[in-house]
């Protein structure tokens, strides 16, 4: 049984289609990984299962529920169930880091105040952050606070994560720690689509590679078959060109 | 000059200084009720502004055609407009509380402009954040958005209110007895008009200078929080 089923997504943006047409399937502990050039609809896909950006057609369905972005409960339920990872980190800059990701489990979904501060102690420890509980993330290196970030995700208990190419926007240097995490993750088997630039990392996680470009799928498979022995040509040169810059 | 030092006993006499305690109640009154009104309906209005929802959108025309013509119409004639308003339903109010309803609207419409732009200022990162986590509109702006808004807002309020102490005086043009007003009426009985209008402008100037020094620090003081 498919977790998550996407069929024939498409979205504007601006006017423009971003999407034309994307289906693919999530399965539970699965790690889906979206390549392909800037925008080629990767970070829109992640956005729209999110709500952030309405789909102008296609199903998405979650746990054989189909999902009408329109409706606000629908959007609701995506969201009590897929938690994302932004690029930016987009940690609220007037919290600590202990309170980032202690806000929403204690305010929106009115938690028991104090079962949610332990459960985010031992989250914030468990992304190796447990000395920095009370710094602000203007106080924190980016990849601290792509940790906080995660931290902050994992806390809603979210079914599914999106990761949004959450290293980009790091120092070289502060890669491999948010890289750590994630790998954390995956041994734990949590579900994740992720995004990124970050070749050898797909390559090594990844359950399933879904090449991107102009908004449609050019090709998907394990990511053996994508990096070694894709079909498509394009596939063929985009991965020859980042492996070889 | 001769008057001046002539007029000066008389002047500060007992009734007079009544008058003037008065009428400097009146104008403090003026700005701080139409300015806290003004804050929190420019709250709401600047929150109203922010929903998306079809059923509201009647009510968020409604209220940005308000807020843009208030902005753009002269105070007085908005002062004018409700004066007229007000005599043509027949009501009889006392001319402080029409002052007070059009300084209000007038607050309002630029406190809530102030306080939009505050909103606005909030990166759009934080706000896909708060959706993205199933936040309400409520919840986002009491628990993200305000908190960093905030330093914005009060200092740009607080400036706003010390200039808004100068416009209460088109009140006088109504006739309620604020420091305008009593100045006018100090040269009608024959006052000198250097006496009577220097003791007002040292009047509003003991107002609006502490007003303007505590914007100041507050603006310092949220900034480097």
């Amino acid at each position: 049984m498919h977790h998550l089923d996407v069929r024939g997504l498409t979205a504007d943006y601006a006017g423009k289609p971003v999407l034309k047409g994307v289906s693919f399937t999530v399965t539970r502990g699965a790690i889906v990984s979206l390549i392909g050039p800037s925008g080629s609809g990767k970070s829109t896909i992640l956005r729209t299962l999110t709500g952030l950006l309405r789909p102008s057609g296609g199903e998405i369905w979650l746990d054989e529920r189909q999902l009408d972005y329109r409706k606000t409960a629908d959007v609701a339920y995506a969201r009590q169930r897929i938690a994302i990872v932004f690029q930016q980190y987009n940690l609220f800059q007037n919290m600590t880091a202990l309170r980032n990701v202690t806000v929403t489990p204690e305010k929106v979904r009115k938690r028991d105040k104090r079962e949610v501060e332990a459960e985010a102690v031992a989250l914030l420890q468990k992304v190796g952050l447990g000395d920095k509980l009370k710094a602000y993330p203007d106080e924190l290196s980016g990849g601290q606070q792509q940790r906080v970030a995660i931290a902050r995700a994992l806390a809603l208990k979210p079914e599914i994560l999106l990761l949004d190419e959450v290293t980009s926007a790091l120092d070289p240097e502060l890669v491999h720690e948010v890289l750590d995490t994630v790998r954390l993750l995956a041994a734990e088997g949590m579900t994740m689509i992720t995004v990124s630039h970050e070749m050898g990392f797909v390559r090594e996680l990844a359950s399933n590679v879904m090449f991107l470009e102009a908004g449609r799928v050019i090709e998907s498979g394990p990511p053996q078959q994508i990096f070694e022995a894709a079909r498509e040509a394009r596939t063929r040169q985009f991965i020859g060109k980042t492996l070889y810059r | 000059m001769h008057a001046l030092i002539e007029q000066w006993p008389r002047f500060f006499s007992g009734p007079n200084i009544l008058f003037l305690a008065t009428a400097l109640a009146h104008t403090v009154l003026l700005s701080l009720a139409s300015c806290s009104l003004g804050l929190l309906f420019g709250f709401l209005i600047a929150s109203t502004r922010l929903t998306r929802s079809w059923t509201l959108l009647p009510l968020r025309l409604l209220l940005t055609g308000l807020t843009e013509s208030l902005r753009r119409i002269p105070p007085l004639v908005v002062l004018f407009l409700v004066f007229f308003g007000f005599s043509l339903i027949a009501v009889d109010i006392e001319p402080f509380w029409i002052a007070l309803f059009a300084l209000t609207l007038i607050a309002t419409a630029f406190i809530a402009e102030i306080v939009r732009s505050g909103f606005r200022s909030i990166p759009r990162e934080q706000w896909d954040a708060a959706a993205t986590m199933n936040f309400s509109l409520v919840q986002t702006l009491a628990h993200v958005v305000v908190p960093q808004a905030w330093k914005i807002i009060v200092p740009t309020v607080s400036l706003f209110f010390v200039m808004f102490i100068k416009d209460t005086a088109l009140a006088s043009q109504i006739g309620v007895l604020e420091l305008t007003f009593v100045g006018k009426s100090f040269i009608d009985r024959g006052f000198s008009p250097l006496l009577s209008f220097g003791t007002v402008l040292a009047l509003y100037f003991i107002l609006s200078f502490p007003l303007a020094r505590t914007g100041q620090w507050l603006e310092a003081r949220l900034a480097s929080s």
